[in-house]
């Protein structure tokens, strides 16, 4: 323990604690959006897909978190934009979307003069990078998001629980749809400073996952998965320091047996709770 | 003095692939009418009404509305089924105040009048006691008058409902029945339904769709009319429902 209070005296570290609760609590706030509107696989797609921006502006010297804010929020408005109904198969261009992002960043990154930045920091992730700059520059993400919702939650909630009836209110699915999509989008960008482009899903949905077996209204959900997120990854950076772990696979394993361990917990107790929702229409 | 529409589909043909599902179709709501939409299964009754709320775009033809100046012109649906996911964490009343979703601005949280509101049709349909319980621990019959509810709270124009008494139980259809008159006093409603004679007494009007459309003012039905709308024999029962015989009709029925 005492080591560990050491730990937070270095710069490196702090920059680290409160990337990794900006994370998480911005996971606790889209994650629950992400799960119940079965939103993962698009999330994912972002997150590889920006980076591709991020390797161009590797290759330019310029600042990755700008290619990476830029992707993302260009394919927030696109796929916000596209007509779901109209469109065959949505999972498809998504698809797209993420092998093209990743190829992208790789040849660029590959094709980058001199350093050559390590890929596995990207695609893994390494907090104890998080410059004070990037610090600064994910705050006021994270703020950005924290406001949208803030702005526009009945909309949101609407139109993520029932677009159809949202539609016949008048209600602006669209912009609303795009709303949405942003956040995600902007909270997967700063993830991936934390756990990286592969993992960056398992941050959005472990926490939602574990209070959707508890809890009965969005406000808890999201409130609970606040905590048990910033619990996730405070803990998970524990481990990784104690033990020599890489940061963003212990935090995702730590929660990954947390929800292994509710799950079973429940099942234990006699009660069958829904580890996943309800795949019925 | 015939009322002026309040909406108003005209000549309207739409699909989803390349075949029309509903062709050439008119039909007209006027202030208080009380419609029964009828027809076979994939005959378009869904689809006609989902063109009506402006959820699909016909292919040629138009949906023209005439609301009442100030007002917003707002339309009440209720689907056949929920088209939401049940395990979102939402509890009935809140899913029923969506019903307030347009009523103000869309950066305004709903407010004490909206709850007052909120909680007066909870109590009309029956609702009260299972207002805070999450929509995924309610029955079918339930959950549509849970759908009901919000249609009704959003103060429609307009009240289309998508068979409303498959899912229902007894008490729940008596319920329902008193609702739909008592809204019939100042709005029109818009039924489609299997089950005609279930809400019989109430039908003023009946629009049969099969690709085409056959509109019946004054809720007249026999059994040629039938069979030309289903194309095969359908055997009349009537449950004690009076049914006039048609008088004169002239259609241009398409051939089958």
């Amino acid at each position: 323990m005492h080591s560990l209070l050491d730990a937070l005296s270095y710069e490196l570290m702090r920059n680290a604690v409160l990337a990794g609760v900006l994370a998480a609590v911005l996971c606790g706030v889209v994650g629950p959006f992400v799960v119940v509107k079965r939103l993962a696989f698009l999330s994912d797609g972002i997150s590889h897909a920006a980076f591709g921006g991020m390797g161009v502006c590797f290759y330019f010297g310029l600042d990755p978190l700008l290619g990476a804010v830029a992707v993302a929020l260009g394919c927030a408005l696109t796929l916000g934009m596209l007509d779901t109904e109209a469109i065959r198969s949505y999972d498809a261009i998504i698809g797209v979307l993420w092998a093209v992002g990743l190829a992208v960043g790789i040849v660029f990154v590959y094709k980058t003069p001199g350093y050559a930045p390590n890929l596995m920091t990207y695609l893994f992730g390494n907090i104890l990078l998080v410059s004070r700059h990037e610090l600064g520059v994910l705050a006021v993400l994270a703020g950005s998001v924290l406001l949208i919702l803030a702005l526009f939650f009945k909309g949101i909630v609407a139109v993520a629980f029932d677009e159809v009836f949202a539609r016949v209110q008048g209600a602006p699915v669209r912009l609303l749809m795009v709303l949405l999509l942003t956040m995600i989008a902007l909270s997967v960008v700063i993830l991936i400073q934390v756990v990286g482009i592969i993992l960056v899903v398992a941050l959005l949905t472990i926490p939602p996952v574990i209070c959707l077996m508890f809890l009965k209204d969005l406000r808890s959900v999201i409130l609970g998965s606040v905590l048990l997120g910033v619990g996730m990854t405070l803990g998970g950076l524990t481990l990784s320091y104690l033990y020599d772990l890489p940061s963003g696979p212990a935090i995702i394993l730590l929660g990954a047996a947390v929800l292994l361990a509710v799950y079973l917990l429940r099942k234990l107790r006699g009660g069958a709770p829904k580890l996943l929702p309800d795949l019925r229409g | 003095m015939v009322d002026t529409p309040l909406l108003e589909a005209r000549h309207v043909t739409f699909g989803y692939g390349r075949e029309p599902v509903v062709e050439d179709v008119d039909l007209a709501i006027h202030p208080r009418d009380f419609l029964a939409v009828i027809g076979p299964n994939g005959g378009g009754k869904t689809t006609l009404v989902k063109i009506l709320l402006g959820l699909l775009t016909p292919w040629s033809g138009e949906v023209v509305s005439r609301f009442a100046a100030g007002r917003k012109g707002r339309l009440g649906y209720v689907p056949q089924f929920s088209t939401f996911d049940k395990s979102f964490p939402l509890r009935v009343s809140e899913v029923v105040l969506m019903g307030k979703l347009g009523s103000r601005g869309l950066l305004r949280l709903y407010t004490k009048s909206d709850r007052a509101e909120l909680a007066a049709v909870l109590a009309r349909l029956d609702l009260s006691r299972l207002a805070r319980a999450h929509v995924s621990e309610i029955s079918g019959g339930q959950l549509q008058r849970v759908l009901i509810a919000r249609a009704v709270l959003s103060d429609p124009e307009i009240l289309f409902l998508d068979e409303p008494t498959a899912s229902i139980d007894a008490e729940s259809r008596q319920v329902l029945t008193e609702l739909l008159q008592d809204l019939n006093r100042s709005i029109p409603i818009v039924v489609i339904t299997h089950d005609v004679t279930s809400i019989a007494p109430m039908v003023q009007h009946i629009a049969c769709i099969n690709r085409r459309l056959w509109y019946h003012a004054g809720g007249e039905l026999d059994q040629a009319m039938l069979e030309e709308v289903y194309g095969c024999p359908v055997e009349m029962v009537t449950h004690g429902v009076a049914h006039r015989v048609l008088h004169d009709h002239h259609h241009d029925h398409p051939n089958h």
